[in-house]
């Protein structure tokens, strides 16, 4: 009789599931063959070869957006992770108060203004200080992508907190630690895979942003998305297909390796 | 007896909260209370009743709307929880699970910067006193709750403060554990020294470990005093109430004065019973009676009733008498091997009520 709300065991069930299964990965997997292709073209296949991955690393505007790319994406997920947990601490740590679900709304900004607008907005205002000041370096998009980036790394540092027992605090402040020393020895240690989390999924998210990035950057200043969206727009070759493999490996790789670091901490 | 010297005094103090929306509760109205030194003194009460938030005011918790609260003579109601030596043994524990159980001992002195020898020390000599030699490097997630339990106890007792805090500590713990933790708290709080000042709403609990206990209702302190004091002569109705089980009667006070008190009952008989000193004669008052301190007699006694249900306890019996003016009423008989309690359902039976075994309280 459990077994009957047990969803697995509903009519259809396997034939969604497959059909799911298809949508998210069967792009993926085709993409990723391709990239080994022997092809000029992207469709047809010809044979196995490693060519593309060998021009992809020897074209210098690839490795050059390549490096701005990550740049940007550690700076800005680094000042959206403290800002994130900053706020998430002052967020939680309070009884709730009118105006409270306001400030999460403000916080969480970013998830609601549709992209476009914001790149748009972006866009008028920082020209206008371009002007101003003279200044055109990657600070714009750092900037950029530091305030898109506040929301995913506050999610999980917020969810981590509310899970956490206040009664800890209350302890360590029992045991002689000041408010400085109770957030080092205690609040700090057992947030840390909340903030991890946050940290990893800010950089992600920075990391392959086309929307904004293509509207604030100045010439010259391409990341590795925008670059591909440039290269789309001309030739396409397997070479898009071979960074976007490298780029699947590297996230795959930093998932896996943080799926390792928070098993061990918890 | 231990010294009379305060180590804890409450003076005035209330707390009033404000929700927001909804109307303030004053969830301590002006409690004064002296605890002494070395005592293991207990707030007894149902929950709301106050008690916690008196112990996390002590603890620095919380802070007082109004009076001081004062640690061996100063005012230490203003200062936060890491400026006060006292330490708290938490309900839930709150144990770090970041922490083994050696770290977690160590943690106050630690916070305390006390050089990394003494710390070492004072956790090993605090493990043997709790008995957990043998978990010092376990995290606190791999041991059982009786266990954390002991690491909480250890925890706190380990910068040696002035006065321990317990916020019901047993009340997770098996009833078999509960029993045993009691006798081990004793134990501790003779072995240390140490002023313990212990939260629970379990009367039995309050009565077996306590040295003095404050019975506490609605934001008030009703009654301090020993276990004995509170059982058996309760200053008013819900401590009597809430304190085992009793009997209420009402009654006609005949005369009264040097702290006993004449009275006339419905049923017409007149019994003896003890007062406070200053209760003057005149008009109805409410009795109390044990069910332990009355007999169940064949024939007539102070009381009549008839038995409505026999309930064996092993060690007693409670035998429920619904009396022939309409209430209920409780005798509680102890069991002997050899003969059954001597009445069955239906009996007809009188209740004789001792010179000492009433009570008059104020209502």
């Amino acid at each position: 009789m459990a077994n009957r709300f047990d969803v697995r065991r509903q009519n259809g069930f396997v034939s969604v599931a497959m059909v799911c299964f298809f949508l998210l990965y069967l792009p993926i997997a085709t993409l990723v063959v391709y990239a080994f292709n022997d092809n000029d073209s992207i469709v047809i296949w010809k044979g196995f070869s490693l060519r593309w991955f060998h021009i992809a690393w020897n074209n210098g505007l690839v490795i050059e957006a390549s490096i701005r790319s990550f740049q940007i994406a550690a700076v800005a997920a680094m000042l959206a992770t403290i800002t994130a947990t900053m706020a998430a601490l002052a967020t939680t740590r309070t009884k709730p108060y009118p105006g409270l679900t306001l400030k999460y709304a403000f916080i969480n900004q970013p998830l609601m203004v549709p992209e476009i607008v914001t790149a748009v907005a972006l866009l008028i205002v920082f020209s206008r200080i371009k002007i101003w000041t003279g200044y055109s370096g990657l600070g714009y998009l750092v900037a950029a992508h530091t305030a898109f980036c506040i929301p995913f790394a506050y999610l999980p540092i917020r969810a981590r907190l509310e899970s956490m027992d206040l009664a800890l605090e209350t302890a360590a402040a029992d045991l002689y630690a000041t408010k400085w020393k109770t957030f080092l020895h205690v609040t700090l240690p057992l947030l840390w895979p909340g903030i991890l989390a946050g940290l990893m999924l800010a950089f992600v998210v920075s990391l392959d942003d086309v929307v904004i990035t293509e509207f604030v950057k100045s010439g010259g200043q391409d990341t590795l998305p925008t670059y591909m969206l440039g290269q789309l727009r001309r030739t396409v070759t397997p070479e898009v297909n071979a960074i976007s493999t490298a780029f699947l490996m590297l996230s795959i790789g930093i998932v896996t390796a943080f799926f390792f670091i928070s098993r061990k901490r918890t | 007896m231990t010294a009379i010297r305060p180590a804890v005094e409450a003076k005035g103090v209330t707390r009033i909260f404000r929700e927001t929306g909804q109307d303030q509760v004053r969830a301590l109205d002006n409690v004064s209370v002296a605890i002494r030194e070395n005592e293991f003194f207990t707030l007894l009460g149902p929950s709301g009743c106050g008690k916690t938030t008196l112990l996390r005011l002590i603890a620095g918790f919380d802070y007082p709307t109004d009076g001081e609260i004062l640690l061996y003579g100063q005012d230490i109601a203003p200062l936060p929880p890491f400026k006060r030596p006292v330490n708290t043994v938490f309900q839930s524990y709150a144990l770090f699970p970041h922490m083994t159980v050696a770290d977690n001992i160590g943690f106050g002195l630690k916070m305390l910067g006390r050089p990394k020898a003494e710390i070492e020390a004072r956790v090993d000599a605090m493990l043997k006193l709790v008995h957990m030699q043998a978990l010092k490097n376990r995290r606190t997630s791999q041991i059982s709750g009786g266990q954390q339990q002991r690491v909480a106890l250890a925890r706190a007792l380990a910068p040696q403060p002035k006065v321990l805090l317990l916020d019901e500590p047993l009340s997770a713990l098996d009833y078999k554990l509960r029993k045993e933790m009691q006798i081990e708290l004793k134990r501790l709080q003779h072995e240390t020294g140490i002023t313990f000042i212990f939260v629970t709403h379990d009367q039995e609990e309050a009565l077996t470990m306590s040295d003095r206990i404050a019975v506490m209702s609605a934001g008030n302190i009703l009654q301090v005093g020993t276990p004995w004091d509170v059982y058996d002569h309760p200053s008013e109705r819900f401590v009597a109430d809430f304190i085992g089980e009793t009997n209420f009667l009402t009654g006609m006070v005949e005369s009264a004065g040097d702290g006993r008190a004449r009275i006339t009952l419905r049923s017409g008989a007149k019994i003896c019973a003890t007062a406070a000193a200053d209760f003057r004669a005149g008009g109805n008052a409410t009795l109390m009676v044990r069910p332990e301190h009355a007999k169940l007699v064949k024939g007539r006694g102070d009381l009549t009733g008839t038995i409505e249900t026999i309930v064996y306890f092993g060690t007693d019996t409670h035998i429920h008498v619904r009396l022939d003016e309409g209430n209920a009423f409780m005798v509680r008989q102890q069991n002997s091997r050899s003969a059954s309690c001597g009445f069955e359902n239906g009996d007809k039976v009188g209740i004789s009520i001792g010179d000492d075994a009433a009570q008059v309280l104020k209502d």
